[in-house]
């Protein structure tokens, strides 16, 4: 049983507040990813979670206990930190058996936790090695090792891959969900990479400077963003958004251009209101290159010239310019284009996102 | 020297032999062979009467060296195992400071700042039995009636040295491993709490592995200086009473200057060095086995 639950929580330096009374309900075994821009206050999140700064308001229970006011080590939580943080002076297998000596655990139990540990994340190698000689991704297994070793209530994970290279990360993201699937533990997982959060979270979190969000599954933040903020950092390329007023039933941009007003936005709107529109590169194609999903309802055709174009191989992104600004779409089995081509761009409104201007809040339902 | 050419790099170099020569090589040579002669400054002549090792012989049966070399030995542990506790404490205090912490890093090195010589001189007047500030204190405090005879009673005089000694250079341990702890990564120290260490586990394992290549630089260098202690034991004390707290090198001064004997004083001399040396090689490896221990790029 390990739940975690914040209610209230606030972080206060003298007088800057960094963490704005927060609420947010972990389950047991989810794996949950805090995601934000960095001085979003996910880590200050994290590192009172697990004890290793003050709690200047609210509360934090795990397993239902509250543990405000206890010392990091009877919390029964294990952390991985961005550097690694192994100790530089003890061996892996020392490393790896630390907590256990320090709880008192006898010499068999040591060896047989260490054992599993290092079975599950292929450290039989290493065992009798230093940290200095290990590579980037070893020292980071080891450090996930020494977590896995304490068998605690609850995984924090602070940015653990952010100092790996790209290839590693990658890597290392399929290793921690397969562990995930195999130890079954709470875990709290921040990150400034949406796609790490994407790929593993079964929830995300997602923060700005000391609120949250919006809370959803990978799914949820993505397709529903609850706000602009929400909206423009989750997915990659990110989604166009742009400033427009409603006007007889259509959007009018800062230039001149417009588009019709989604059909769902209708009710929700008059004219005269300020809005964001937003739509996303993948909703937003070259005619005939796009997910057809053949389900398209409200499809608004419109040509355009291109500005410039980034092949990825698989699929090309296009910068198409419309209302005098450069807006992204992704071309799927591209054919060739070249800056100055005029081509027919479709807008997939059904699927587009409107937001108030004013409060950065969601006018879908 | 018809067809002797030295070769250019020789030639560039030999000023700086013949000086490196004259000033460290052949005093050296003369002294070390003078400790093979029964040579007096009063008897010139007897630097040329050579008594092969009859000086070191007669040192290895001379009760006052051994004496002298043991004290050192003593005053050399309780200093430096003092010096490196305190030391310790002071850098610890002066690294949770979250303000001032120049200001306290500058008060700290302050008695690095005079002169062993003065240094001597204040305790020896701080310890005075009669108008010390020592007795004062502890009489005005009421605990107790009598004057204690600090520099007069062998053992007292002896921890009074030790005590100057500390004073004067707890500073340095204290630096060196306020340095260490500066340059600690706090994150292993995170990791500790998280892994269920109390504080005193933390330091134990975490923070003073770290920090004992600090101490180890701090005890090489303190050894070699407490090895050759003179001048605060020569100003409190002058190795008295009775040669109560003669010590390696006062005890050489004594020898090759008061009484003359400047070939038995080498001798003792060349014998003082090899605790030096021994000291700085066991301190050396014990730095050079913890550096390897944290993987220290340094």
């Amino acid at each position: 049983m390990a739940t975690v639950s914040l209610k209230n929580l606030t972080k206060r330096y003298g007088n800057m507040e960094i963490v704005h009374g927060i609420d947010l309900e972990i389950a047991d075994r989810e794996f949950i990813a805090l995601v934000g821009p960095s001085g979003c206050g996910k880590s200050t999140t994290l590192r009172m979670i697990a004890g290793l700064e003050d709690i200047s308001g609210g509360e934090i229970d795990i397993g239902g206990r509250k543990v405000n006011d206890l010392p990091p080590r009877s919390r029964n939580i294990s952390m991985v930190f961005q550097s690694y943080a192994l100790y530089p002076h003890m061996t892996v297998r020392e490393n790896l058996g630390f907590s256990l000596k320090i709880a008192g655990a006898t010499k068999d139990e040591m060896d047989r936790r260490v054992a599993e540990a290092s079975a599950i994340l292929g450290l039989d190698e290493l065992l009798e090695r230093r940290p200095s000689q290990l590579s980037g991704g070893q020292r980071q297994r080891v450090a996930m090792g020494r977590a896995i070793v304490r068998d605690p209530d609850v995984f924090l994970f602070d940015e653990p891959l952010s100092n790996l290279d790209a290839k590693l990360r990658t890597q290392m993201r399929t290793e921690i969900k397969k562990l995930h699937a195999k130890v079954k533990s709470t875990v709290i997982y921040v990150t400034h990479d949406q796609v790490e959060a994407m790929t593993l979270a079964d929830r995300i979190v997602i923060m700005r400077s000391g609120y949250i969000e919006q809370v959803g599954t990978p799914d949820e933040v993505f397709s529903r963003p609850a706000t602009r903020f929400v909206a423009g950092f989750i997915g990659s390329p990110p989604m166009n958004l742009h400033e427009a007023t409603v006007s007889d039933g259509r959007l009018v941009f800062s230039a001149g251009d417009s588009l019709p007003l989604p059909g769902q936005f209708k009710s929700r709107t008059s004219t005269g209101d300020k809005v964001v529109f937003g739509i996303r590169p993948d909703d937003f194609y070259p005619t005939g290159h796009g997910l057809s999903s053949g389900g398209e309802t409200e499809v608004h055709r419109v040509e355009l010239p291109v500005s410039i174009t980034e092949p990825l191989g698989n699929e090309t992104l296009v910068f198409a310019e419309f209302n005098g600004t450069d807006w992204v779409s992704r071309m799927l089995n591209p054919k060739p284009l070249k800056a100055g081509d005029r081509i027919g761009m479709s807008f997939d409104l059904s699927r587009a996102h409107l937001f108030s201007a004013e409060t950065g809040k969601s006018l879908r339902n | 020297m018809k067809g002797f050419k030295p070769s250019a790099p020789f030639l560039l170099l030999l000023p700086a032999i013949v000086v490196l020569a004259a000033v460290v090589v052949l005093p050296l040579i003369l002294s070390l062979y003078s400790s093979f002669t029964p040579f007096r400054l009063t008897r010139p002549e007897t630097f040329y009467v050579f008594v092969g090792f009859r000086n070191y012989l007669s040192i290895l049966s001379n009760a006052d060296f051994w004496w002298a070399f043991g004290r050192t030995v003593l005053l050399l542990t309780i200093a430096l195992n003092l010096e490196m506790l305190l030391g310790l404490g002071l850098a610890m205090l002066v690294e949770k400071a979250t303000r001032g912490q120049r200001i306290l890093r500058t008060l700290m090195m302050f008695p690095m700042m005079f002169s062993p010589i003065l240094v001597g001189f204040q305790f020896k007047f701080m310890f005075n039995d009669n108008i010390g500030l020592v007795n004062n204190a502890l009489q005005s405090l009421g605990i107790t009636q009598d004057a204690i005879p600090w520099l007069i009673e062998g053992h007292l005089a002896f921890i009074a040295i030790a005590i100057a000694e500390i004073w004067s250079s707890t500073s340095i341990f204290a630096i060196l491993i306020l340095a260490g702890l500066l340059a600690m990564p706090k994150e292993p120290i995170e990791a500790a709490r998280v892994d269920g260490c109390t504080p005193w586990q933390t330091f134990r394992y975490v923070t003073w592995p770290f920090v004992m290549p600090f101490a180890y630089i701090a005890m090489t260098i303190r050894s070699l200086d407490v090895a050759r202690a003179y001048d605060i034991v020569k100003i409190m004390t002058d190795g008295g009473p009775a040669g109560r707290t003669e010590l390696l090198w006062t005890l050489v001064g004594r020898t090759a200057y008061s009484d003359a004997r400047m070939g038995l004083a080498n001798a003792m001399a060349y014998f003082s060095i090899l605790l030096s040396i021994a000291f700085t090689v066991y301190f050396y490896n014990k730095l050079a086995a913890a550096r390897a221990q944290i993987g220290a790029e340094w």
